[in-house]
């Protein structure tokens, strides 16, 4: 068996060779959407036209609130007079700061209790598991409220508020790195080279960290992009119901949402639709690409290729599906 | 191999059950069901513990309520009287005491029992809920199989896409742009509230179950049943094709799993027609995933139907805990999410047991 080279191994590179038809369209779709957000989010100091919190131009006069699309406010102006297209733009910036925090977070954590849950066994294993499970049947969104109020007791600035926000979304997502790493690490347990390790006398920490952890994290990618989307939607919703950041410390398309509800019934578009868009673009982009991911690993799933030669990697997805309903996961 | 996979995907059992799986040595459906029932203690014991440590976190919910409301002695005075100068952990036990009673508390704000708020708000979001799965049923079950049956045509590749996009879309969102666009712009449907305010005092005045249709059908005018029918539109096809989304995705992958199994390559080999297989032979063995999604599903709902109900001020349990929290009541917040937690556990355990007794399989 040769060794595939080193850019048919980075993830994303080796499906998109991989995929053909319509998967290949959804992935390459997902990978511009979430390429726009993510510049966005970088480059929103350069291309917003205002800043995020700024109600007057540099003359010096206020931009009026509700106004009109006009060529000085592209998407016109919010019930708080601020620029619906800055704070569009600038809501990326927050909106992918609380991602990574988030994931960085539940990731860590998820798969330290699920490696430490699997591995050891016992009461602790058993009290973990029925608690995740607890945890994992429950309605995300009162969770996540519920944290948030704990963290900040609601409204709070840009970092203590994206803290917050990325917190109640962690809790959500522990329960799911959790059975996913546990499921693998009582499976892995059970292979002759750790009891090998064992024999030759490593110690529990080595056997744990070095050859169950690094067997037993194939399926994350997925789950990643998975729960990325859904961090962003969670964060919108909690923005929506008034848990996000105040508008003077960051811009949050949940909170710019909850403040169009009365401009709709007034027949204002425009302080709603932008937002609701770029969260829709946002999510959609994130899921393509986890979507086709997820696809593309389960044999069953996965498009007819044309090529006739089955790469190794096939191999090892044609025995392992990583389908969502085995993680668990059902939304 | 394929098929290897599909079997074992196909068969294995929902992640609830796998702690029940590994300690209960029995093979009868009453053992199962026992364990089960008693899981349900554990279960609601874990989140109401959560909920009450995670709230407490901020302090005693009468300072958060009332703080800077009254002078400080009034506050100290109250905060004495309800008990919440004592030791944390005295609190917490006799939070758990009253639970069992099914006392969850009285609201600081407007001074109401919490039983009687989810008991009048409830029904509310239960008709919602109805109305929504009713919706994601008739919509999301039928094209998931046209899709499967269809795999990789144009007709599965735009189905997909669209359940993605409404998947993509956050419900508040989808709610905002309906009114926008049936509500505002055409002006046919009404875009907020369960009914209008005669219909809701028509049929309010006798007491009634609080469920607006049975109510409406009850007073036997066709009037008032239009005018609650009209008023459910815009936000059960909301929060219902969202879960259509779902059980679209499910069935799909599912009935192609099943598709791939030996018994259908052998169902082929005897001459049964491909559009048969799919509608009789892969049908039935794919939808009894669904049966334990629809479980989460409505744990799902209840979380959703804090926003639908937000969005179209539909005024049920979510629309009153919105209401809840931006007043900072926190007693009142602290004993819905409870009682939700409890409403979860015994649906799981109820869908569970469905399950159960439709699939075999499932049984230890």
């Amino acid at each position: 068996m040769t060794k595939p080279r080193l850019i048919d191994r980075v993830p994303v590179v080796h499906q998109l060779r991989q995929s053909v038809g319509l998967q290949r369209g959804m992935l390459v779709a997902g990978l511009v959407l979430t390429g726009i957000f993510v510049l966005c989010a970088i480059l929103a100091p350069l291309i917003a036209p205002y800043g995020f919190a700024q109600l007057s131009g540099p003359d010096g006069a206020n931009f009026g609130a509700q106004q009109p699309p006009s060529a000085q406010h592209l998407l016109g102006t919010t019930v708080g007079g601020y620029d619906v297209l800055s704070r569009v733009i600038w809501g990326a910036q927050t909106a992918l700061y609380v991602v990574i925090v988030a994931i960085v977070l539940s990731v860590f954590i998820g798969i330290l209790l699920g490696l430490v849950s699997g591995y050891l066994g016992g009461w602790v294993d058993r009290t973990l598991v029925v608690v995740a499970d607890a945890i994992y049947a429950f309605p995300t969104l009162l969770l996540a409220i519920v944290v948030a109020i704990a963290i900040s007791g609601g409204q709070s600035g840009l970092w203590p508020g994206i803290l917050a926000a990325a917190a109640s979304i962690t809790v959500v997502f522990i329960p799911q790195y959790f059975r996913v790493v546990r499921a693998e690490v009582v499976r892995i347990k059970a292979e002759a080279f750790v009891e090998s390790a064992k024999v030759i006398g490593a110690s529990t920490p080595r056997i744990m960290f070095r050859h169950v952890l690094r067997n037993s994290t194939r399926t994350l990618p997925l789950i990643v992009t998975l729960n990325a989307s859904e961090a962003i939607s969670t964060l919108a919703a909690l923005g929506f119901l008034g848990f996000g950041i105040e508008p003077t410390a960051a811009a949050e398309w949940g909170y710019d949402l909850n403040k169009s509800i009365s401009d709709v019934a007034a027949g204002i578009w425009w302080t709603a639709i932008p937002p609701g868009l770029a969260i829709v673009l946002t999510v959609l982009g994130i899921t393509l690409i986890g979507e086709s991911l997820n696809d593309l690993a389960d044999p069953r799933l996965r498009a007819r290729r044309r090529a006739k030669a089955q790469t190794p990697a096939d191999a090892v997805a044609a025995t392992q599906p990583a389908s969502r309903e085995m993680m668990g996961e059902v939304q | 191999m394929t098929s290897n996979v599909a079997a074992s995907s196909v068969a294995e059992p929902p992640p609830a059950l796998e702690v029940t799986k590994s300690r209960s040595g029995g093979s009868s459906l009453g053992r199962y069901i026992l364990v089960r029932f008693l899981l349900i203690i554990p279960t609601v014991l874990i989140l109401v513990t959560l909920v009450f440590f995670l709230i407490r976190l901020t302090g005693d919910p009468i300072t958060a309520a009332l703080g800077g409301r009254l002078p400080a002695d009034q506050l100290a005075e109250r905060i004495h009287e309800a008990g919440y100068d004592r030791p944390i952990f005295v609190q917490y036990l006799e939070y758990l005491g009253r639970i069992l009673t099914f006392d969850f508390g009285t609201t600081i704000t407007d001074n109401q029992p919490v039983v009687q708020v989810i008991a009048s708000y409830g029904t509310a979001t239960l008709e919602l809920v109805l109305y929504s799965l009713v919706v994601a049923f008739i919509v999301g079950i039928p094209l998931g199989l046209v899709a499967a049956a269809l795999r990789d045509r144009w007709p599965d590749a735009l189905l997909r896409v669209s359940a993605i996009l409404f998947y993509a879309t956050p419900v508040f969102f989808a709610g905002l742009v309906a009114k926008l666009i049936f509500g505002v712009w055409l002006g046919w449907l009404p875009v907020s509230g369960r009914a209008s305010v005669r219909t809701e005092l028509a049929i309010g005045r006798d007491g009634g179950t609080g469920i607006y249709l049975i109510d409406a059908i009850a007073s036997g005018n066709p009037a008032y049943v239009q005018d609650v029918l009209l008023h459910a539109v815009l936000p059960a096809l909301t929060l219902g094709l969202l879960t259509a989304g779902i059980f679209l995705r499910l069935v799909r992958t599912n009935v192609i799993g099943t598709y791939n199994m030996p018994y259908i390559d052998a169902a082929r080999s005897r001459g049964v027609r491909e559009g048969r297989l799919v509608r009789t032979h892969a049908y039935k063995p794919a939808l009894i995933p669904i049966i334990t999604v629809i479980g989460l599903q409505i744990a799902l709902m209840l979380g959703g139907a804090v926003l639908t109900e937000t969005t179209f001020e539909w005024k049920g349990l979510g629309f009153q805990l919105a209401a809840y929290l931006s007043s900072r009541d926190f007693v009142a917040v602290q004993g819905i999410v409870a009682m939700i937690a409890i409403i979860v556990a015994v649906t799981n355990f109820i869908v569970d047991i469905i399950a159960a007794f439709i699939d075999p399989r499932v049984r230890y």
